[in-house]
């Protein structure tokens, strides 16, 4: 019923558009508040839709997923989650899927931050990984199939003691457990006995200063989803080799979801970016419109 | 000496810290482990001296009745009450359990007062971005032109809506592809020449700040 | 900056890059003939271990060498999988000092890992390395029974630290050229050399933004983004806000700077409270002309957003690092009629603030800021070693691009620093 009204909505959001841009021919811009309304409107109608679209796979992601493939069961993969609620939308469904791959496949999953909210948004992240049914299945017991050992301040300086020591940065757990009394972290040391390392940034520190510390300089192996804004800032380390693999925005996610086969938040909200874009596009269009509008004018 | 003890200590950390970077052998290595745990140690308890400035600067304008008082002593409340919490959660949870597991009120706030008011904040750039690329994507001359084409490609390309377009006569992405073609070469070529520039700007600064060119950061003129 | 007498420069980096690329080029046909032996003699191995009929096979070719490139401390142990890796569950590394007894386990590598790095050893001691491929069947009674075999390494190893990262040799090279270019430049400067740098449209505005502001009777906010005092942009964000400050304190303006970090405020303080005893008004600094907002990326974009709109201000900077927050800032001060400078070297935010800002600062610009506006010719001459460093990279680019198109030779792999 909410998707049948939500659709009909749209359609006549859509149509309105028609009239916007014959205002807009006759000479009357829209102002700036039209466009948040109408950008409101494009963004939650189709959320309630219910709909999801198509995504092709892009060879960004399929390398990450592909670096996860060679994973064997038993792996250590470090799961570094550097960003707050803000950024949730964009980063919080590719760590669910994450979590959810790799306690399918067995690995070994150690969580941290460097953001202070990053603890916590894995933690969330787990728990729904472990409403599976598959994953419920197997029983995972925290300290031995996964840790989280909580936040660190200090930034990059904490990737760089990990470097030499991780026991040094997180003598206790999130939960106040000695290092040493963690099963999951008996023979991790350092970054040398991590398989993978997989990071959620936001910002700094983020996927750079790993790139940067972690894997220039302790020879890691890196893969990160990153937030559609930061990510142009990533890919020259992804074209060079230095990442492996990158979730660019929410279209990463989607096309991580449909490349482990993995249904999950990112796949529906794809839906409703895909049809604000939509709308940026035509507001693109008639702002030109509206350009060229007024310069004939005043050529005239 | 006010200004030249703080210059001796900028030369000689940011000596060690370059000097490091080559020499993994005691004491640089070691000497660049002892400075990090100064800026954590700093960093953490610097905490303190914004929380209780804000605090101040709060109560001022609560006192003085300003036009935004009423803010100022939202500010406090919330300060006061998020840390209670905190503590509370902290001394009752247990020796093997974080006031910030699942379940705890400190958790309630995090999930139900926190997350929606800063993800309010960042959603309320889908607005502006909508807003700027109305304004800022205008086929002024020969460049814009090209960054609006540019745009309208990623964009499209970005998420399926291209794809679907073109979905009756093929099944090939083109313009999703293109799109990945847009930001692997043209937008990765132009983010490592900047990238570079900005290299060399922090080395440049860098070295004017180790060697004392540069004094406006410690309250000095050039 | 575009400088004269480039001409005569630009020779060098040149003739500098291509003397590094021969080099590397002689260095690795040498290297070239030694791995094909090691290849060699790793397929030998291999056929050998083929032929051996035992589950699980043990591992072949086992190594322990001290970590190069570290400060000591680490061991690395290294083995050809078994045949059989498909079977093991995993390689169980024992330790012990002496050759045949008072082995302990310390690690296990997962099936498909063939290194292991042992970083629980003391320099100078004598260490012993086995590795046993361990394969687990479960028996009738439920229990499990691992399988395992044996091999011991020949030779007892030791850790030590190193006096230098070779693999940053590169890395050096360049940082000590570029370098001593800068200090070149900064010391031609002093001696009196005259030093164009270009005109920067967004530093050239910064005296009629003030204006604008003391015009109008409204206040100026500073913005220094949201990185802690560790950020080289922050540093130079500040470094600008104490020319921002005489010019406010001459013209008698009222200067606002709200930050996200406590550093930043004391640092801002200090500057400010510089900048108005320079210009002889001590006076009329206010220590609350800077205070502290919040760590929170959001919370302090929520707060600014906020005065801006109250407080109307005639005039925005922005100067620093910045992230997803610049465009709710910038479209905020611009919807409020604000002239807006920005400054940052977030590649990614930079969009942004040119689609919503009336000046921006490009990347390396927010450095040179600091030396444009001091006009001093040492931070000028900085600049022009920083050009030198830029016909570097451009001449490496060019050559390196030449090379691996047209030849076989890998030259990149040598620019990698671990």
């Amino acid at each position: 019923m909410v998707s049948t009204i939500a659709t009909v909505l749209m359609w006549g959001v859509g149509l309105s558009l028609i009239y916007v841009l014959y205002r807009t021919i006759k000479g009357h811009p829209i102002e700036r508040r039209v466009v948040f309304l109408y950008i409101a409107l494009t963004i939650s109608l189709p959320l309630l839709m219910g709909k999801t679209a198509p995504v092709p796979v892009t060879a960004d992601v399929q390398q990450l997923v592909d670096a996860l493939n060679e994973l064997t069961p038993g792996s250590k993969v470090l799961a570094a989650f550097d960003f707050d609620p803000a950024s949730a939308p964009e980063l919080q469904p590719m760590g669910v899927a994450f979590m959810k791959y790799a306690f399918k496949h067995d690995f070994k999953v150690i969580v941290m931050g460097l953001w202070p909210q990053g603890p916590q948004q894995a933690n969330q992240a787990i728990e729904l990984a472990m409403k599976d049914e598959i994953i419920a299945a197997k029983n995972l017991q925290y300290g031995i199939d996964y840790v989280n050992l909580g936040y660190q301040s200090g930034a990059e300086f904490v990737i760089q003691y990990m470097g030499s020591e991780f026991k040094r940065m997180f003598p206790l757990d999130d939960r106040h457990i000695p290092y040493d009394s963690l099963p999951i972290m008996n023979d991790i040391s350092n970054f040398s006995n991590i398989d993978f390392i997989f990071n959620l940034s936001a910002g700094k520190p983020g996927t750079v200063e790993w790139i940067q510390i972690a894997v220039d300089r302790f020879g890691a192996t890196c893969g990160a989803g990153n937030t559609a804004v930061q990510a142009p800032q990533v890919y020259p380390y992804l074209r060079s080799g230095q990442l492996t693999g990158l979730l660019g925005g929410m279209s990463g996610g989607a096309e991580f979801e449909k490349a482990i086969n993995e249904k999950g938040q990112a796949s529906t909200f794809i839906f409703a970016q895909m049809i604000s874009h939509a709308t940026v596009i035509a507001f693109i269009i008639m702002g030109n419109i509206a350009f060229f509008i007024t310069r004939k004018k005043k050529k005239a | 000496m006010r200004r030249e003890i703080p210059l001796i200590i900028t030369t000689v950390a940011g000596l060690v810290f370059a000097v490091s970077y080559f020499i993994p052998h005691w004491p640089f290595g070691e000497a660049e482990s002892i400075f990090g745990d100064w800026v954590a140690i700093i960093q953490a308890f610097a905490i303190w001296l914004g929380a209780l400035n804000l605090v101040k600067v709060s109560l001022e304008k609560i006192y003085r009745k300003k036009e935004d008082a009423l803010y100022a002593g939202i500010i406090i409340v919330c300060l006061l009450l998020t840390i209670a919490v905190g503590f509370y959660d902290g001394f009752t949870g247990g020796p093997q359990s974080s006031f910030r597991d699942t379940g705890t009120s400190f958790d309630w706030i995090y999930r139900f007062v926190y997350t929606p008011l800063t993800s309010t904040m960042f959603a309320m750039l889908a607005f502006f971005v909508a807003s700027a690329s109305y304004r800022a994507f205008r086929a002024r001359n020969f460049e814009a032109t090209l960054l609006l084409i540019a745009g309208f490609f990623v964009m499209g390309g970005r998420v399926p809506l291209f794809h679907l377009l073109l979905k009756p006569f093929t099944d090939v992405p083109y313009f999703s592809e293109f799109a990945g073609w847009i930001m692997a070469y043209p937008l990765t070529a132009g983010m490592t020449a900047i990238m570079i520039g900005i290299a060399l700007g922090i080395m440049s600064s860098s070295l004017r700040i180790i060697l004392g060119i540069e004094r406006s950061h410690i309250g000095g003129g050039a | 900056m575009a400088q004269k007498n480039s001409k005569r420069i630009s020779i060098v980096p040149f003739v500098i890059v291509i003397s590094f690329f021969s080099l590397i080029i002689f260095s690795q046909s040498i290297q070239a003939q030694t791995e094909q032996e090691v290849f060699d003699s790793v397929q030998a191995l291999i056929r050998q271990a083929e032929a051996a009929d035992i589950p699980p096979a043990p591992v072949m070719k086992l190594q322990a060498v001290d970590n190069p490139n570290d400060k000591g401390g680490a061991i690395i142990v290294s083995w050809d999988l078994s045949v059989d890796d498909a079977e093991v569950k995993a390689y169980q590394i024992v330790r012990s000092e002496s050759k045949d007894a008072g082995f302990e386990l310390i690690g296990e590598a997962v099936r498909g890992n063939n290194t292991f790095v042992d970083n629980k050893v003391e320099d100078g001691k004598s260490y012993f390395y086995r590795v046993l491929s361990m394969k687990t069947t479960l028996e009738a009674d439920n229990t499990v029974r691992a399988v395992s075999s044996l091999q011991a390494t020949v030779e007892p190893v030791v850790s030590s630290a190193q006096w230098f990262y070779m693999t940053r040799a590169s890395c050096l090279f360049f940082v000590l050229l570029i370098s001593c270019a800068i200090i070149f430049y900064i010391n031609k400067a002093k001696s009196g050399a005259d030093i164009y740098v270009r005109k920067i449209a967004g530093i050239d505005a910064v005296d009629e933004a003030v204006g604008r502001a003391t015009e109008m009777g409204r206040k100026i906010f500073f913005i220094p983004g949201i990185q802690d005092m560790n950020d080289v942009q922050t540093i130079a964000g500040i470094a600008i806000l104490g020319r921002v400050g005489q010019l406010a304190a001459q013209y008698e303006t009222w200067l606002e700077v709200p930050v996200s970090k406590s550093l930043v405020m004391v640092t801002a303080r200090e500057t400010l409270k510089e900048a108005y005893t320079q210009v002889g008004r001590p006076d009329a600094f206010n220590q609350n002309q800077v205070h502290y907002l919040t760590d929170d990326q959001f919370g302090y974009a929520a707060a600014i957003d906020g005065m801006v709109v109250r407080e109307k201000p005639a005039t925005i900077f922005y100067m620093g690092a910045f992230f997803a927050e610049s465009l709710i800032l910038a479209e905020t001060g611009n919807a409020a009629g604000a002239i807006q400078i920005a400054g940052t070297a977030m590649p990614s935010q930079l969009p942004f603030f040119v689609a919503s800002c009336d000046y921006t600062l490009l990347g390396e610009e927010l450095f040179a800021a600091s030396a444009y506006l001091s006009k001093e010719p040492r931070q000028l001459g900085s600049l022009k070693g920083q050009d030198f460093g830029k016909i570097i990279f451009m001449a490496a680019i060019i050559i390196g691009v030449i090379i691996e198109t047209f030849t076989n030779y890998n030259v990149s792999q040598y620019f990698k620093v671990k």
